[in-house]
């Protein structure tokens, strides 16, 4: 198979990045160092090229009707220029992915844009247009991953340093909202949207201006080592880890967003999810701090102090901002409030670690 | 992008590096090892008086991207430990053939240092 490569490959190379298949792209994953990466991000800026998430756009009469069938929160809410984060179910409730809906400012040409998960967008597109021609709706579907860039600029200092290369107005511009206008010259779409915790922007444009949009953006280039340890230390999930349709499946209450399932709404999965949200998911994510020694990774077995099974850990790491080792995990319901004491088995050795409700940091 | 391979020492295929002053090793991982590993946050080492087999993973260092196991130059008795890795494990990126030493050993036999790679074998094995 060969791998997608972003249309900022070349600029990447040169600044000696590490890079790593992700989702079928090629992406970079450390420039720097994902400590310093990421304490540039906690502290003043840093840029990513997030290219391989994927960009589908729903236009025509039927774009909020079949939008709305296919995803738990509900676009009807949104007017010209907001946005929603939400989930994409199956018949069972069962997450296939999480995305962004942006319902595009007026002037555009499409009404929806959605970003589904890197390499995802293949399968999504084949989703809305099936769901489409079975139900006879009157929309446009078009698969438009390959025709944007996508750069997310992050951090306390991120509203300056794209101020200084805009005429939007970003203090305008809340949480979600998403506007048209130039970025260094070049036509972009701004998206107050982000991944970190942190104050930021996520930039749509070509591909062939891309290069303009990331000099312009003077700040520390960070790979996606960087991008996974910001998302844990605020409890984000991430597609693949936290759920996946067949290694890990999970409905929206399990993995802790059942605040994007509007049940009054018609979806894919509102049936089996009216069911979950009357009896409580069986099984929750939860964070999970060490307090021996050690890392906690994808995988390793979450017990409780005398030792019996009670879950697994999606995503682990040393938290750079803590200094903490920290992770999420399912366990039952039961378990999944803070400060119990659990143990994270380490290559064999119980770790001593209590539960702790995410995000990690106060953001 | 070039990395430091000291002269005095003798290394293995997969990144340690060994210091061999009478019948005593000091052993440690290389540059290159901890510029692949990135920022390191843990380091699991053996206690003092165990005793390591030439080959044989010994400890563990964690990244925050990636777990490697540590595997023993030679054979031996663990006669000193770098305590330090405790608390600023990442010494082994700032200073992996120095401060960010791991462990010494009593070597059994040193003619098992013969097997290592020179500086130059080791040199063209990352380049």
């Amino acid at each position: 198979m060969t791998l997608r490569a972003p249309p900022l490959s070349a600029i990447h190379e040169r600044a000696d990045a590490s890079f790593t298949d992700f989702g079928g792209w090629e992406m970079p994953v450390e420039f720097e160092s994902i400590r310093i990466e990421h304490e540039a991000v906690r502290s003043e800026a840093g840029k990513f090229d997030v290219s391989h998430m994927g960009q589908i756009t729903v236009a025509g009469p039927d774009a909020a009707t079949l939008t709305q069938r296919l995803t738990t929160n509900d676009v009807t809410m949104l007017d010209p220029g907001e946005a929603q984060y939400g989930a994409i179910t199956d018949e069972d409730g069962i997450m296939l992915d999480d995305t962004v809906v942006y319902r595009l400012p007026e002037g555009a040409a499409d009404e929806f844009l959605f970003i589904p998960n890197a390499g995802h967008d293949g399968e999504m597109t084949e989703r809305w247009l099936s769901e489409r021609d079975e139900r006879g709706l009157d929309a446009t579907v078009t698969n438009r991953t390959e025709e944007y860039a996508m750069i997310a600029v992050q951090g306390p200092d991120a509203p300056d340093l794209l101020s200084a290369e805009t005429a939007v107005s970003l203090t305008a511009l809340s949480r979600f909202e998403v506007a048209a206008g130039a970025v260094a010259g070049v036509d972009s779409l701004i998206a107050r949207t982000g991944y970190t915790g942190e104050p930021g922007f996520e930039i749509l444009c070509l591909p062939d201006d891309a290069g303009v949009v990331w000099d312009a953006l003077e700040c520390q280039p960070c790979g996606l080592g960087a991008r996974d340890t910001l998302r844990l230390e605020m409890g984000f999930l991430l597609s693949g880890q936290e759920f996946h349709p067949v290694d890990e499946p999970r409905t929206p209450y399990e993995a802790g967003i059942g605040w994007t399932v509007k049940l009054d709404t018609e979806f894919v999965g509102r049936d089996a999810l009216e069911g979950v949200a009357a009896d409580g998911p069986e099984e929750k994510l939860i964070g999970i701090e060490l307090v021996d020694r050690g890392v906690p990774r994808h995988g390793y077995d979450v017990t409780t102090p005398d030792g019996e099974p009670i879950g697994h850990i999606t995503s682990g790491t040393m938290s750079p901002t803590l200094g903490a080792p920290i992770a999420l995990a399912y366990v039952p319901s039961a378990y999944a409030e803070p400060d119990k004491s659990v143990r994270v088995v380490v290559r064999g050795e119980p770790k001593k670690a209590r539960t702790r409700s995410t995000p990690f940091l106060d953001r | 992008m070039s990395f430091d391979v000291p002269d005095d020492l003798r290394y293995l295929e997969s990144h340690e590096w060994v210091r061999v002053a009478g019948d005593t090793a000091e052993v440690g991982i290389t540059a290159f090892a901890q510029d692949e590993l990135g920022d390191v946050v843990f380091v699991e080492l053996p206690d003092e008086g165990t005793e390591l087999t030439a080959g044989e993973d010994f400890g563990v260092v964690e990244s925050i991207k990636a777990v490697s196991d540590v595997y023993a130059p030679v054979s031996g008795t663990v006669t000193a430990v770098n305590d330090r890795l405790r608390d600023e494990p990442e010494l082994l990126n700032e200073d992996p053939f120095g401060d960010g030493w791991m462990l010494t050993v009593e070597v059994d036999d040193k003619s098992e240092t013969d097997d290592l790679l020179s500086p130059d074998a080791y040199r063209d094995q990352i380049e």
